[in-house]
């Protein structure tokens, strides 16, 4: 047993270490939840971690592994999200079951999420480096603005939904029978969601992600959309098709990132398509670039860290985010830094051989 | 391995921080639950909206400084940053109730209330929110309840205010739909008005991408022949909408709802913009009585600034928990559940005159009742209309 | 007339964009950052004039200079603190390095200048009446065309006459030849920050007298509309970045009128994408193919 680890090629040692990692995380906390020793505002911060861990894979999916650089990953999270919430909504009488509904519910989402993906995927892989970024930075912002006018419904005849792109319709435009519930308000987003995500739920959307994600990664596909990534001219040239690679990395990324947002938006009673702006793709982000691009147990690591980190800040009060800020720019200039970098290899010799 | 590196050390600072930020307040715990009553609260410090939950911050301090010197029921305030957003709203309910919080003073924002109430309704904790306007917030709750208005208490009171006054004039409509206050005003204005039968002829919006220019909605109003302006929006977007009004030459009847307070005391507003705008408003800080006075002086010396609504419900949410705590005769050893139940049956049948409102009683709904009043601005200041 | 109207109020805001465009572009062409803290100093700009004006009753041209002043040495420490060490880094640990910087800025500003926010005196006020009065053009919006134009002709000399105009041209072409060249790269990179953050100062003061308030989140989103614009024309285009922002004011002007005021951002957006699809590097940007 211990041979056959040994003799597993690094690549896949580590994937096996990040699953137990994840697998041991849940064990462990869970036994901590049972036995009350979590205090609240830990329990509280759990599903939104998973959502957070799976948005963070998805997108080191577009940014580290296939190279592009999305700054509007929060709209694919907000379409799922919402048609998550949707889905899970108006299926409360026809799937009594939560787990079954909720797991509906991300598929949906992920769905949905996807076939946005697609079709944006379409004119965003044309187009190349920053001029890529700031289109999907444009993708994000319309996605944003397109949900806010959503006014959704659902009573017996089945979904009501109007689109409300002049801003002169409310919820009586529905006209809903006396059963219905109204479920999207427009600006006033998801109402009166029941939470059915569980941390359950958010541990088995991690480890689904991660197994979509690493087999991608180290398959067939994946190494022909890491040579797109490391060489775009020389792996055209030995036949491989670029846009249909990249696209497969970015319609995946969507889909996931669709599921985390189902996850998400079923974790609380209100939400607003407000809160999927650019701020929250460039958080997903940092996960992603302080985790290190390509690796997939630094965005786990680097988006519970960080996910915790403001919350933690809570005591300096005032300070908070600008010492939130003060530990972005002091990580970033002490993992990159050549002269940082420097010093630490002086002083850690002996385990960077190791390493090697 | 560089990375590696880093990723431990901001995590150990990270637990660091936890673990001596959680062991800190445990000893405050244990020092202070004998003796006062824990109140917790939520509101934006940082981000857009920090204005607001500063303005409650300092509200809440002042009334609770007060209680306090009376020297009967002891209160404590323990006060975190939600960002006005739902989910660090709700962590930071977590932490307040962690930390042993009796009673929920918050949130701030409509949008972190509707995330937050529904939690506070399954934990039974008393919620008494200051300024979150959105029926959302009390709706099926019966231990959540408001200071403020709701939003279409005002919508529909502003539409019946029009129709009384001028009921023949044009009227058009400016509010942002990505916020729930005030579309949720609007919501209920257009319907209103279309049972008064109120002309309307023009409604704009904007978000809060597009809240610095407003040239296009002015002119569009100003073309379709608006006599009546009506802002179901903050102070902050109006004052814009009403230099960019002035520039054009463009000089309708402003017509505002409790968010316009506060426009007269923006440093460097020139107040000659704001002539003869209407407001339906429940407090004024330029009031005459002695509550209103001894507040607007208090405030300005703790916060440097004139007071808004937003600390004007903040102050009296302190009172109204003060006074019902007395009347139900709860002590600071009791659990929140415990003092819920009595709170929530003592506020309906109480009364309050306040800063905000003179004999505000509650529905079990949640919704209090209060008039709001009607002011003008005539020479810098708030005249009854 | 009403057409007229919407035009000149969609120029006005296009002329903000672009100026802040210009600064933008400037940065992006020679050190090839997204600098998301552009926006910001944009937003210590405000604050610095403001503070002159009201607290210390200095005449506008003079607080305008000392903004210019303050946001010049901040441009240069902060590209000095946190750019420079990042110089061989990719790009992505640049851009995060930015948007902490952006962060760090817009909460140290709320620190100091609280939540609450400013009303700004615009620098020039008034109004130019046309048509008897049917049309009406504010004079800040005069200013601002001008002093876009202004700035963009001075920038394209200074680059294309100048030898540290042409310095920067050579660095933005290719470092390692520069270098070769005996330029002074960091100098170079250090000096265009601290043209960008000047403009930056520029474009704060006109800003916030175009659009009266002043916050601590003031600049950020004109900044992500100016680089949009940015991207529009070209970006490391001068002529290209005021394009690109006159273009932006006045699609989103006409969109607001015309088509819907909720989905005006979605509207110019859109425009962005569908232009980037036909011409890839944006409508004055030189488009480089992929050398093997």
């Amino acid at each position: 047993m211990l041979n056959k680890i040994k003799n597993l090629k690094s690549t896949t040692k580590v994937d096996f270490a990040t699953y137990f990692g994840v697998i041991v995380a849940f064990i462990v906390i869970t036994i901590l939840m049972n036995q009350g020793m979590l205090k609240r505002a830990h329990v509280g911060m759990l599903v939104p971690i998973c959502s957070y861990i799976t948005m963070a894979v998805a997108l080191n999916l577009v940014v580290g592994i296939s190279g592009e650089l999305s700054l509007g990953h929060a709209g694919f999270m907000s379409i799922g999200a919402f048609t998550g919430v949707i889905a899970a909504m108006s299926l409360t009488s026809a799937i009594p079951s939560e787990p079954i509904r909720l797991a509906v519910a991300m598929v949906v989402a992920a769905v949905c999420s996807g076939a946005a993906g697609a079709v944006i995927g379409i004119p965003v892989l044309r187009l190349r480096g920053d001029y890529l970024a700031i289109v999907t930075l444009a993708f994000g912002e319309i996605i944003k603005e397109l949900m806010n006018c959503l006014i959704v419904g659902h009573d017996s005849e089945g979904l009501h939904i109007i689109f409300n792109y002049n801003g002169s319709k409310s919820v009586e435009d529905l006209h809903m029978l006396t059963d219905g519930a109204v479920i999207v308000k427009g600006a006033q987003g998801t109402v009166n969601v029941d939470t059915i995500s569980t941390f359950a739920a958010g541990f088995v959307l991690v480890m689904v992600t991660l197994v979509i994600v690493l087999n991608l990664v180290r398959s067939r596909s994946g190494r022909a959309i890491l040579a797109c990534r490391d060489n775009r001219i020389a792996a055209e040239s030995v036949g491989i098709n670029v846009t249909s690679y990249k696209m497969m990395a970015f319609v995946t990324s969507a889909a996931l990132a669709g599921a985390a947002g189902a996850l998400y938006g079923l974790n609380f009673s209100s939400m607003q398509a407000t809160k999927f702006d650019f701020n929250q793709s460039i958080l997903v982000l940092v996960f992603v670039v302080l985790g290190g691009l390509g690796n997939i147990w630094g965005s786990i690591i680097a988006a519970t860290v960080l996910y915790i980190l403001p919350e933690a800040l809570r005591e300096v009060a005032d300070l908070r985010m600008l010492v939130y800020a003060i530990v972005l720019i002091v990580v970033m200039l002490a993992t990159n830094s050549p002269a940082v970098k420097n010093v630490l290899s002086k002083i850690l010799p002996k385990r960077r051989k190791e390493m090697d | 391995m560089k990375k590696l590196i880093a990723m431990l050390m901001a995590l150990v600072l990270c637990f660091g921080l936890v673990a001596c930020g959680g062991g800190s307040s445990d000893d405050a715990d244990t020092a202070d639950t004998a003796a006062a009553f824990k109140i917790g609260c939520t509101g934006p410090l940082t981000g857009d909206a920090a204005i607001y939950g500063q303005a409650v911050k300092y509200g809440l301090e002042i009334a609770i400084e007060e209680v306090n010197a009376l020297g009967g029921i002891q209160l404590e305030l323990q006060y975190e940053d939600d960002v006005a957003d739902g989910e660090t709203a709700l962590n930071a309910y977590n932490k307040l109730i962690d930390d042993g919080m009796q009673i929920f003073a918050g949130t701030v924002t409509s949008g972190a209330g509707q995330a937050v109430a529904p939690q506070a309704y399954e934990d039974q904790i008393f919620m008494l929110t200051p300024s979150a306007s959105s029926p959302e917030v009390v709706e099926g709750k019966d231990n959540v309840f408001q200071v403020c208005f709701t939003d279409p208490n005002q919508g529909s009171a502003s539409a019946t205010y029009i129709k009384e006054n001028m009921g023949d004039k044009t009227i058009a409509v400016i509010y942002r739909n990505d916020d729930a206050y005030s579309q949720g005003i609007r919501d209920t204005f257009a319907a209103q008005a279309a049972t008064e039968g109120l002309n309307v002829v023009y409604e704009g919006t904007f978000t809060k991408d597009t809240a610095t220019d407003f040239s296009v909605q002015l002119t569009a109003a100003q073309a379709a022949g608006a006599d009546v302006l009506f802002l179901p929006i903050y102070y902050q977007p109006a004052s814009v909408i009403l230099a960019q009004a002035d520039a054009m030459g463009y000089a309708p009847i402003f017509f505002g709802v409790d968010g316009m307070d506060g426009i007269l005391t923006m440093e460097g507003f020139n107040t000659e913009l704001a002539e003869g705008v209407m407001l339906l408003t429940p407090f004024s800080a330029d009031a005459e009585d002695e509550l209103t006075k001894n507040f607007v002086a208090k405030y300005q010396a703790l916060a440097g600034e004139t007071p808004n609504q937003f600390a004007a419900d903040a102050y009296d949410v302190i009172y109204v928990i003060y006074n019902a705590l007395n009347e139900a005769g709860c002590t600071a050893d009791m659990s929140y559940t415990e003092i819920c139940e009595a709170l929530k049956s003592t506020i309906v049948n109480m009364s309050y005159t306040g800063l905000t409102g003179s004999d505000m009683t509650w529905a079990a709904t949640g919704e209090v009742t209060k008039m709001p009043t009607a002011v003008i601005i005539e020479n810098g200041v708030y005249v009854g209309a | 007339m009403e057409f007229l109207s919407y035009l000149i109020s969609g120029i006005s805001l296009g002329s903000v964009y672009a100026i802040i465009a210009l600064g933008y572009t400037m940065v992006y062409g020679i050190a090839k950052m997204l600098n998301f803290a552009h926006g910001d100093v944009i937003m210590v700009g405000g604050y610095i004039s403001f503070c002159a004006m009201s607290y210390l009753d200095l005449p506008w041209p003079i607080a305008v200079l000392l903004a210019m002043l303050v946001c010049t040495v901040l441009g240069v420490v902060i590209e000095g603190l946190a750019y420079k060490p990042l110089r061989q880094a990719t790009s992505l640990a640049v851009l995060i390095t930015a948007i902490g910087v952006s962060y760090f800025l817009q909460n140290a500003a709320l620190l100091i200048f609280g939540a609450t926010p400013k009303v700004y005196t615009p620098i020039i006020s008034g109004t130019l009446k046309l048509f008897g009065g049917q049309l009406s053009i504010s004079y800040v919006s005069l200013v601002t065309i001008a002093a876009c134009i202004v700035i963009m002709i001075a920038l394209t000399l200074f680059t294309d006459k100048t030898k540290m105009g042409k310095a920067m041209r050579a660095c933005s072409e290719d470092k390692g030849a520069a270098q070769l060249m005996g330029i002074n790269v960091n100098g170079t990179i250090s000096l265009t920050f601290a043209i960008g953050s000047a403009l930056a100062a520029v474009a704060g003061v006109l800003l916030c007298s175009s659009y009266p308030t002043l916050m601590n989140t003031t600049g950020s989103m004109p900044g992500i509309k100016a680089f949009t614009a940015a991207v529009f024309g070209g970006i490391g285009s001068i002529p290209g970045a005021f394009l690109g922002g006159i273009l932006l004011g006045i699609i989103e002007s006409l969109a607001k009128a015309y088509i819907s005021t909720q989905l005006a951002n979605s509207i110019v957006f859109g425009v962005l994408i569908v232009i980037l699809l036909v011409r890839p590097a944006g409508l004055l940007g030189k488009y480089v193919p992929e050398k093997v």
